[in-house]
């Protein structure tokens, strides 16, 4: 291989179109101040702006008389239909019908009241979608995760010498990435029918590709003194890894594989969109028909989910670190 | 413990018997095994194989000979009679070829990002508890939390009410949901800030107009653009799942190809949408990479 010997400085193209400044300091010395590159960015992003708002077809005037729409539909998320006592719920007690929506009319049967709204709302068909997002994006996650790191162990340049492997999986894994989830979801769900197992798979094709990137990304910045060692012993390339260099990971793949896990739970609530399972199906079926109390319930409980998950991980990453 | 590193240890012991006292925790690993094996069996008991649609292996094949048959004319935005076309700068262009509804992604998530990145400054500055009292900063947290778990799907729903299903649906719908991780990111920037820039800029004797341009931009603007070129990256591919409700963009096409089983058309869109997302991908990295080096 040939090795420059010194590279050379090479002025840069702007500065040669735009001469620097010439500045004479009081004690008789020059120095060169190159001109700003701000108007030139500047000017690039108004070009694009121009551009973007030309192929858009932005227009505030539709915000501004239709935003109170948001505003009502919002409203109507934000009141979730557990919590909104329905007419039902007076005649069931023997109340005037749209009495004041207060749990004080109901003097000491105000738990009984809220427990029967809750079991008339839309809560308790929630429950099993709701699984089935959790199980897809855990048995999702799981897996991805135990073939990423094999995959990653090949792909990262340090373990693995071979240029060409390298770039060969780089670049699938790169593309398994930039394949939008959902078009892999409805991909899966015509080859195997609609349901849970296409949003696994989907799931699992996404972490996979999420896990590799960080893992190798990580692994080509171990020391690599314990794994050389063992080389010189005899050992082969995988055991040398396993037992010099698998402690080194093993905190970071887990605390990526779950986050992973709580990227794919908020990931796998959509796939229902396209037919693979879980909430999704539910979130679509709502806004159809304009159940935005109902919609609310559906999304109160995505967020509880989504939160408690994400607080569970967080503590076991930070036990972890 | 540092702390007793400076006590002499009667005396140092050998490997061996480093190796036997070394610390045996079989019980809490156990318990993660068993733990994990519930979840599964859990999980696995919910998710069943039913086999291969009918339809499934004409799929498959369907999706490798669109994959290696792409329509070359979709593909390159070739303007044939039945096409609609637009005129931009004086150029006319497919509206239905690949390079046009490409471009719309871009610019849908362009548009978003920079919106959302002007929004979310306000919103981390009333987030952040360093700045604010501790209460404002609480509830701010909370609506950013609200924004980043309700899915950006939801929101384009939500949204299409509003505007209609067109690609200015999308610009909305990012703008709103790029709030919550560029805040999230801001507010960390804005924790991490060394204030003791500030005081000897004060001792230098600078007005505060001074102060916030030389002690605090620099500090934030680098973090910033990148935190935003990141986010840009994120909106690229959520503007092709937006799409697919309607929102603009390339997803809504590739979808219908997808379900009317029209495979050369699907082979174009994947393959351009694959190769804009790989550019893409490789810019922003080397544009962050170049900010964080200074």
């Amino acid at each position: 291989m040939k090795k420059k010997a010194v590279t050379e400085y090479r002025v840069p193209l702007f500065d040669r179109i735009f001469k620097p400044q010439t500045i004479r300091l009081p004690n008789g010395h020059t120095v060169q101040r190159p001109r700003s590159r701000m108007p030139l960015i500047g000017a690039c992003l108004v070009a694009m702006v121009w551009l973007s708002i030309w192929l858009t077809g932005f227009d505030l005037g539709i915000i501004a008389r239709r935003g109170h729409q948001f505003v009502v539909i919002l409203s109507q998320i934000f009141s979730p239909d557990i919590f909104n006592i329905q007419e039902a719920t007076f005649t069931k007690f023997g109340l005037e019908p749209g009495a004041v929506n207060l749990l004080s009319v109901f003097d000491g049967r105000w738990w009984e009241a809220l427990w029967y709204t809750m079991s008339h709302s839309f809560a308790p068909k929630v429950f099993d979608p709701l699984w089935d997002t959790l199980r897809m994006s855990i048995l999702g996650s799981f897996i991805g995760a135990t073939l990423a790191l094999p995959l990653a162990v090949a792909a990262s340049t340090n373990i693995n010498r071979n240029k060409a492997t390298v770039s060969i999986i780089r670049l699938l894994l790169n593309i398994l990435r930039t394949l939008p989830t959902l078009v892999i979801a409805k991909i899966f769900a015509l080859i195997f029918g609609l349901g849970t197992f296409a949003g696994t798979l989907a799931i699992l094709v996404f972490t996979l590709g999420v896990i590799c990137k960080m893992m190798y990304e990580s692994i080509e910045t171990i020391d690599m003194g314990a794994f050389e060692a063992m080389e010189s012993f005899g050992a082969t390339k995988f055991q040398g890894f396993w037992s010099a260099s698998m402690k080194q990971i093993l905190p970071t793949y887990l605390s990526y594989s779950l986050y992973a896990l709580e990227m794919n739970v908020r990931a796998a609530s959509i796939l229902g969109y396209v037919g693979a399972g879980g909430l999704g199906l539910l979130i679509d079926e709502r806004i159809g028909w304009r159940d935005y109390n109902g919609l609310g319930t559906v999304l109160l409980m995505l967020f509880i989910l989504v939160v408690s998950i994400e607080s569970l991980s967080r503590f076991l990453r930070k036990k972890l670190s | 413990m540092s702390k007793t590193g400076n006590i002499d240890l009667p005396r140092p012991l050998s490997i061996e018997e480093t190796y036997a006292q070394r610390p045996r925790r079989w019980w809490l690993y156990t318990l993660i095994v068993l733990i994990v094996t519930l979840l599964l069996t859990w999980s696995a008991s919910g998710v069943n194989y039913n086999g291969v649609t009918v339809k499934g292996s004409e799929v498959a094949r369907g999706i490798a000979t669109g994959l290696t048959h792409p329509d070359w004319d979709l593909l390159l935005g070739r303007i044939k009679e039945d096409t609609s076309v637009t005129k931009i700068l004086g150029i006319t262009v497919s509206t239905e070829g690949v390079p046009y509804l490409l471009f719309q992604t871009i610019a849908i998530a362009f548009l978003g990002t920079l919106i959302g990145g002007i929004l979310a400054i306000p919103f981390s500055f009333l987030a952040s508890d360093r700045i604010m009292p501790k209460w404002i900063a609480r509830i701010f947290s909370l609506v950013i939390l609200l924004i980043r778990t309700i899915p950006s799907l939801v929101w384009a729903l939500v949204w299409i009410r509003v505007t209609g299903p067109n690609a200015f649906c999308g610009v909305v719908t990012q703008s709103v949901c790029s709030i919550g991780m560029i805040s999230k990111m801001y507010i960390t920037a804005i924790e991490d800030l060394d204030v003791r820039i500030l005081e000897s800029l004060d001792a230098a004797g600078c007005t505060g107009f001074q102060k916030v341009r030389c002690g605090i931009l620099p500090q934030i603007i680098p973090n910033y653009i990148s935190t935003v070129i990141y986010r840009f990256d994120i909106n690229m591919k959520d503007a092709t799942t937006l799409g697919i409700v309607g929102a603009g963009g390339i997803g809504a096409p590739l979808i219908q190809c997808i379900t009317s089983s029209r495979w050369s058309m699907v082979g174009a869109y994947l393959f351009g949408m694959v190769l804009l997302m790989l550019v893409i991908e490789w810019l922003s990295t080397r544009i962050r990479n170049r900010l964080t080096r200074g």
